[in-house]
């Protein structure tokens, strides 16, 4: 045992490693309070200065240019809803249609492959050059900027999220299931849509409700598409929109009035409000119906 | 001769659940002790209490005197690190680091201690020639740990575990994952390395236990049922479980 | 095969292409768009820094480092954070780090206007009035030579680094989400097995685990840099919106998205192209990014593939 003593000599002080493997302890504790707390932060200051501006006449006048008594955000709040809804009929039925595709019958393929490499690029995009695209497509043929433009450019961020939500939920679903819809002598059609969706059906639920929450709140493509009007959203179709995020910018960025200032933190605490709730909902209802 | 490990009424606890029930035993110094039961007796738990490898799950807790050259091992006091550098461990599948084989072995003693480099290729040849791996890898040194075959990998595991220099080398089934042939060279270099260090192997194979080991320790339902020389408990079982076990009839 | 299967095999088939004819037509549109401004300026609209809207004399370069000067600001930040938290996340008690886990994913929802509002009213005055005076007058950092010209001698709150710690802020739960998955995708007989040669947590992490997932934890990154890169709202607040060639860590700038998203409104003719050439320049630096990222990823699932 020459070298055992020999090398004992040459111990690396454990006091130093382990203060290395403290300080790492407590950066880490420091950080993730640094993380919640700065979204304890924000949603702190949004509803603090949302709070004092929120009453009945808020959400249920239109905007109105400054000065002008009576102002509220209804007109933004439905248009962002109709934008939103707009979005969800557009790309939903198409999308789960493609999760289906790159479930079922693409599996492996390199077709499958390639569209699902597609689909995470997609996802990835920033939204503002989604904006852009909509705009060459869409405003300038038409002449206009239109809810349905901002419809169709939130339909192409949700697109690939439910797609490969889709696909991710149809996946968990069971061979055997499949395999006895089958043997019974169903369609592959009828199988996949009946038997195959309906159990994946929470899961799909609550994909495509967590991806409306996310793209409500999208402001940077509505700016080139649905724009922003003081009217209410009767337009939707031919003219400018109303809608929250854009109405948020607006006033926040482009106005010096402090009462504007005021308006925006309402409208970001229902916005914020809509976005958490939907978060929260849909996650603890997924939960409780997975766990029985 | 000493004894190198002393336990005296070892519990252990998954949670509310225990796992093991007054566990003694006295393990000797530079041999091979055996540990047999059927599954999910606890002879993996015992084990993973020697290293205290159990603490990194908070619901685990061992309770009772472990004592290793005179110490107890469950204090407080003891230092963890220490402890592991000390007893080193081989698991069931082999488990290279994701690096190559020679950092594989310089690791734990890059850890451990301040060498220089040509220091630590001499002991890196010597730990691989240890494990009687130096002839198949030492070309291919610089390859990934995780690219050599499976009885490779397990050897090169116990050349790391040598690299720390521990006295006490504990072995969670480690030829369960291996071919038969791989298998005997692992055996034999465990009969080699027993003189430098003290064995403690769980086995889920009579044969093997028979083969290696010097003392045998039979495991039933978290305690101990019967310890002695290799050759009695396989000859000449006092117990009835043991018989039955060794015998096939269960397991 | 029934007819109605094939029928609706096709049907699916035709929604599945959508996608990557989407992707094609960002690239036709953006480039057909930007055709006017390549021609106009060449190829040195990428590293020319004018910008008269009045002379009509454009370059990409303050827009392109303000990217870059954002995003790595806010890398910097957001790594060493996002990694040691998901380390903590994966250590802590079941039940206590699934909460903190889906408390983050909820700050992941909240929408990127309202980090613009929040740096806008709150982060942009404590900047100004705390941060930048005490780095800059007390403790002289500006007169640091050689180093204190990059950092500004003159502030007013906004800029590169208040973008950049919004950003960061932004893209922490996202990295943080995946690196958390990864640790936890670490099989527990190697994390055993390097605390049996005597690691401590830290080593572990640092010397084995990352390296085991080392693809993951790159793709990771590279969908956080993503984020970041192609963020519009929580910059344009917050970025000053200067176009000029930065100079300094505290200078106001600007951003490729935050251009855009500024003067598009205005603009027409020669910069509306100019415009749509800066945003085939995103498209081209995110797609390259997701390209990298999904390669990553897609590697570790291959490995991981492997070893069950």
């Amino acid at each position: 045992m020459q070298s055992l003593s020999n090398i004992e000599s040459k111990r690396r002080p454990l006091f130093f490693r382990k203060l290395v493997d403290r300080c790492v302890r407590i950066f880490s504790i420091f950080s993730i309070t640094l993380a919640i707390g700065g979204m304890l932060w924000i949603l702190w200051t949004v509803i603090s200065h949302g709070i004092k501006v929120i009453d009945w006449g808020f959400l249920t006048h239109p905007s109105k240019p400054y000065g002008i008594p009576d102002a509220g955000i209804a007109n933004a709040l439905i248009g962002t809803i109709f934008i939103t809804l707009g979005s969800a009929i557009i790309s939903v039925p198409p999308a789960i249609a493609a999760g289906i595709y790159l479930a079922e019958f693409a599996k492996h393929s390199k077709t499958g492959n390639f569209l699902r490499f597609c689909a995470n690029v997609m996802m990835g995009m920033p939204s503002i050059i989604v904006g852009l695209f909509v705009y060459i497509i869409l405003v300038v043929p038409l002449g206009t900027f239109s809810g349905l433009a901002g419809s169709i450019a939130l339909s192409i961020i949700m697109f690939p999220v439910v797609m490969r939500t889709t696909e991710d939920m149809l996946g968990m679903v069971s061979y055997t299931l499949r395999e006895s819809a089958l043997a019974l002598g169903m369609t592959r059609a009828r199988t996949t849509l009946c038997i195959v969706c309906r159990s994946a059906k929470n899961g799909l639920i609550t994909g495509i409700l967590l991806a409306l929450a996310r793209v409500s709140g999208e402001t940077a493509p509505l700016l080139f598409t649905a724009l922003f009007s003081d009217s209410w959203p009767t337009g939707y179709f031919s003219h400018p929109t109303a809608n929250m995020p854009v109405l948020i910018t607006e006033y926040s960025t482009n106005s010096p009035f402090e009462s504007m200032h005021a308006a925006g933190w309402g409208a970001a605490l229902i916005i914020t409000a809509l976005v958490l709730i939907i978060n929260i909902c849909t996650r603890i209802i997924f939960k409780e119906k997975h766990g029985k | 001769m000493a004894n190198k490990i002393i336990a005296r009424n070892l519990n252990f606890f998954y949670g509310k659940t225990q796992a093991l029930f007054e566990n003694n035993i006295e393990i000797e110094e530079n041999k091979i002790t055996a540990i047999i039961g059927p599954s999910g007796c606890g002879k993996s738990t015992h084990l993973r209490i020697y290293n205290r490898i159990f603490e990194l799950y908070r619901d685990q807790k061992a309770d009772g005197e472990l004592i290793i050259d005179g110490e107890n091992v469950l204090s407080k006091d003891v230092d963890v690190l220490e402890l592991r550098r000390k007893v080193g461990m081989i698991f069931q599948k082999p488990t290279p680091f994701p690096m190559s084989v020679f950092d594989n072995v310089a690791y734990p003693m890059k850890l451990h201690f301040k060498l220089t480099k040509s220091e630590i290729a001499d002991r890196v040849e010597k730990a691989l020639r240890g494990a009687s791996l130096w002839d198949e890898v030492k070309d291919k040194l610089k390859t990934s740990g995780l690219a050599l075959s499976g009885g490779q990998q397990q050897r090169l595991c116990i050349a790391r575990a040598i690299a720390a220099q521990p006295e006490i080398i504990l072995m969670d089934e480690p030829t369960s994952a291996i071919d038969p042939v791989a298998t005997l060279k692992i055996e034999e270099l465990l009969l080699h390395l027993k003189k430098d260090y003290t064995i403690v192997i769980v086995t889920h194979n009579m044969q093997q236990a028979s083969r290696i080991s010097d003392y045998t320790g039979f495991f039933y339902k978290g305690r101990i049922l019967e310890f002695d020389v290799t050759n009695n408990i396989f000859t000449n079982p006092k117990n009835k479980k043991t018989e039955e076990y060794i015998t096939g009839r269960f397991g | 095969m029934f007819a109605t299967d094939k029928i609706f095999r096709l049907a699916c088939f035709i929604c599945a292409s959508i996608i990557g004819l989407l992707m094609l037509g960002f690239f036709i549109q953006l480039i057909c768009s930007s055709l006017i401004a390549w021609e106009e300026f060449g190829i040195s609209f990428l590293w020319s820094s004018e910008w008269d809207p009045v002379d009509e004399k454009f370059g990409a370069l303050p827009s392109i480092l303000g990217t870059l000067i954002t995003t790595t600001i806010a890398l910097i930040i957001a790594l060493p954070l996002s990694f040691v938290s998901a380390l903590y996340l994966v250590d802590l008690p079941a039940v206590i780090g699934k909460i903190l886990s889906q408390a983050l994913d909820l700050l992941a929802a909240i929408p990127s206007v309202i980090y613009g509002m929040w740096g806008l009213f709150i982060l942009v005055p404590i900047m100004q009035l705390h941060v930048q005076p005490f780095l800059v007058d007390t403790l002289g950092l500006a007169k640091l030579p050689f180093i204190g010209r990059f950092i500004g001698e003159y502030y007013n709150g906004f800029g590169f680094v208040t973008a950049g710690i919004i950003l960061a802020l932004m893209i922490l739960p996202y990295i943080c989400a995946i690196m958390r998955d990864i640790f936890k995708m670490t099989p527990p007989m190697l994390r055993e097995s390097a605390f049996g040669v005597g690691c401590t947590r830290w080593e572990t992490a640092w010397n084995i685990v990352i390296r085991y997932g080392i693809r993951g934890l790159l793709g990771g990154i590279f969908i956080g840099l993503g984020r970041a890169l192609g963020e519009t709202m929580a910059v344009l607040f917050v970025i000053g919106n200067m176009t000029e060639l930065p100079l300094a860590l505290f200078d106001s700038g600007t951003t490729i998205a935050a251009t855009l998203a500024n003067n598009f409104a205005e603009a027409d003719g020669i910069q509306r192209g100019v415009l749509f050439a800066l945003g085939l320049i995103l498209l081209m630096m995110s797609f390259g990014i997701q390209v990298f990222a999904q390669w990553y990823l897609h590697a570790t699932s291959a490995n991981r593939g492997e070893e069950r």
